[in-house]
């Protein structure tokens, strides 16, 4: 049994299949979700948080199917939305503790599990601060500990590097590779020298499917001196998604 | 909500805080505790660990704020984190009804501006309990265990908690009865959630307001006289609309667990 197994998933939005019969495995380790703009990857990571339900196609997430009964599998769950939002009036510490309360943790063990959260994302020191008065870098990091202050056996994180400096990624790669050792971690990015670094395995999307998965190396490999980017592994990124997009210089 | 009851012994582990008790029965346990008022009766405090509480309580700084917080999740499991703005401003909407009513203000034939309002505030509260445009935090709320119609119920009940007594204030001071805008009230709270399940809790709650607007408010405003909704006699239809809401509701639930509904 692997963490996530998803077979041929549809999602329709409107008019178009955001996610067009996508099939994909995953079990430990962290795994760097790729793709350019509108390519499905918030639609994917939505599927597999189970708050958008598939058109077509199957899910199960640790060995449940995840249609119908979700508490189970939800219990086991982290999820930093693209666009998290949050309570301007809450301090840090009542913001990811009410998040702990929502995730049905027990009670007696929310406020270490959230102090050991608000640790790993380095803002120990901003607990009792409003959340209103955090940069935009901090509350993505709030983002990060209430998606991990319950320990998730799966951890999807929707852009969480958007607005970190350069130290503060750093720090973010080691927590996830510590995370990846024994859950399944799921990121989706732009920033692929943060795949080369931090991911086990790469993921790549483009119009809804699948268009690659495997090492960042086997991704180096696939581009050549005429493709776009800086380091091997962006020029695979460009031969793999310019091979199947016809035209279009962006 | 398990269906059994914990046993004796881990009942008294879990009131003499053990921290050994395996995850998933401490989430059984704290999960059934809230739904089952005999066993919280059951979790009677053992004497010894009562007295040593009692000595330690004193020392450790963080018991106070352990406290608080539960407080507030206690709240918060009750009141939508959203609502809380809009909760206070439906209390001032109906007081200005009110003040105006008591200026002399009405509409159209003796139609009070208590009755007009009445079913628009709970869609209101509703809306912000659970509509992605006024709750900041709906998407990360949705992918949570609690995410579901239970929650959304338990907001629905605090809403109206806030909303019928401030209507039923105003319809002592008003002289409106209680028929006249209960009905209309808690048909259009279930309506909203009802019609959320198909097009999502923000849509469902601007379409209702609108078509009260239209349909009911308008007209009575434009002819001067009261709409045949607005009639006593009307509340049997209201009562029917209400249970319809309700069934619908029970049918559509598993949609509560998702992110549409938010929309
Ligand atoms: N609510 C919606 N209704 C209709 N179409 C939508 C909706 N949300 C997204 N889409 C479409 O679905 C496709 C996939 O969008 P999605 O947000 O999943 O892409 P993405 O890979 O996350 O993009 P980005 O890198 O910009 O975040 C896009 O074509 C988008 O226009
Ligand atoms: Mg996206
Ligand atoms: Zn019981």
């Amino acid at each position: 049994m692997q963490a996530i197994e998803a077979d041929s998933l549809v999602v329709r939005l409107g008019k178009r299949n955001a996610v067009n019969g996508l099939s994909l495995r995953l079990g430990h380790g962290v795994h760097g979700l790729l793709g350019p703009n509108g390519a499905g990857k918030t639609t994917l990571i939505r599927t597999l948080a189970t708050v958008q339900s598939p058109t077509a196609g199957t899910l199960s997430l640790l060995g449940t199917p995840a249609n119908g009964r979700l508490k189970a599998v939800r219990r086991k769950l982290g999820y930093l939305p693209q666009h998290f939002g949050y309570y301007k009036r809450f301090k840090v510490r009542e913001f990811v503790e009410y998040l702990a309360w929502l995730k049905e943790m027990p009670s007696a063990r929310i406020p270490g599990a959230v102090h050991t959260a608000l640790e790993r994302v380095g803002l120990t020191d901003r607990a009792e601060d409003r959340m209103k008065s955090l940069s935009g870098g901090m509350v993505r990091r709030v983002g990060i500990a209430q998606a991990i202050v319950n320990d998730p056996e799966v951890l999807l994180l929707d852009e969480p590097t958007v607005g970190l400096d350069p130290a503060q990624r750093l720090r973010f790669r080691e927590l996830v590779a510590e995370l990846g050792r024994d859950s399944c971690v799921l990121i989706s990015t732009h920033l692929v020298e943060d795949v080369a670094a931090a991911c086990t395995d790469v993921v790549l999307v483009n119009e809804g499917s699948l268009m690659f998965q495997g090492t960042p190396a086997d991704l180096a490999t696939a581009g050549t001196a005429q493709h776009v980017g800086d380091s091997p592994i962006e020029r695979g990124y460009s031969a793999l998604i310019s091979a199947n997009s016809a035209g279009g210089a962006w | 909500m398990t269906a059994h009851h914990p046993s004796e012994q881990l009942l008294h582990r879990y009131s003499r805080g053990d921290d050994d008790i395996p995850a998933d029965q401490l989430w059984g346990v704290e999960s059934h505790l809230e739904s089952c008022a005999p066993c919280r009766g059951r979790l009677a405090p053992d004497p010894t660990a009562q007295a040593v509480w009692t000595n330690l309580e004193p020392l450790l700084d963080r018991t106070p704020q352990m406290s608080r917080a539960r407080a507030r999740w206690r709240v918060h499991g009750w009141v939508s984190p959203a609502a809380g703005p809009w909760l206070a401003m439906i209390l001032l909407v109906t007081a200005a009804a009110v003040a105006l009513d008591r200026v002399g203000f009405v509409v159209g034939e003796r139609v009070s501006l208590v009755v007009l309002i009445a079913p628009a505030l709970p869609v209101l509260g509703v809306a912000a309990s659970w509509g992605r445009s006024l709750d900041p935090a709906h998407e990360v709320t949705a992918a949570t265990p609690r995410a579901g119609l239970p929650l959304v119920l338990r907001r629905t009940v605090a809403v109206l908690a806030v909303v019928v007594p401030g209507l039923a204030a105003a319809g002592v001071l008003t002289g409106v009865g209680f028929v006249r805008w209960l009905l209309p009230c808690l048909a259009f709270t279930v309506g909203t959630l009802a019609l959320g399940t198909l097009i999502g809790v923000t849509r469902a709650a601007v379409v209702l307001i609108a078509a009260w607007a239209l349909v009911i408010v308008a007209p009575t405003i434009a002819f001067s006289r009261m709409a045949v909704a607005l009639d006593p006699a009307a509340a049997p239809v209201w009562a029917g609309l209400l249970v319809a809401g309700l069934a619908v509701l029970a049918a559509r639930r598993m949609a509560f667990a998702r992110l549409e509904v938010n929309r």
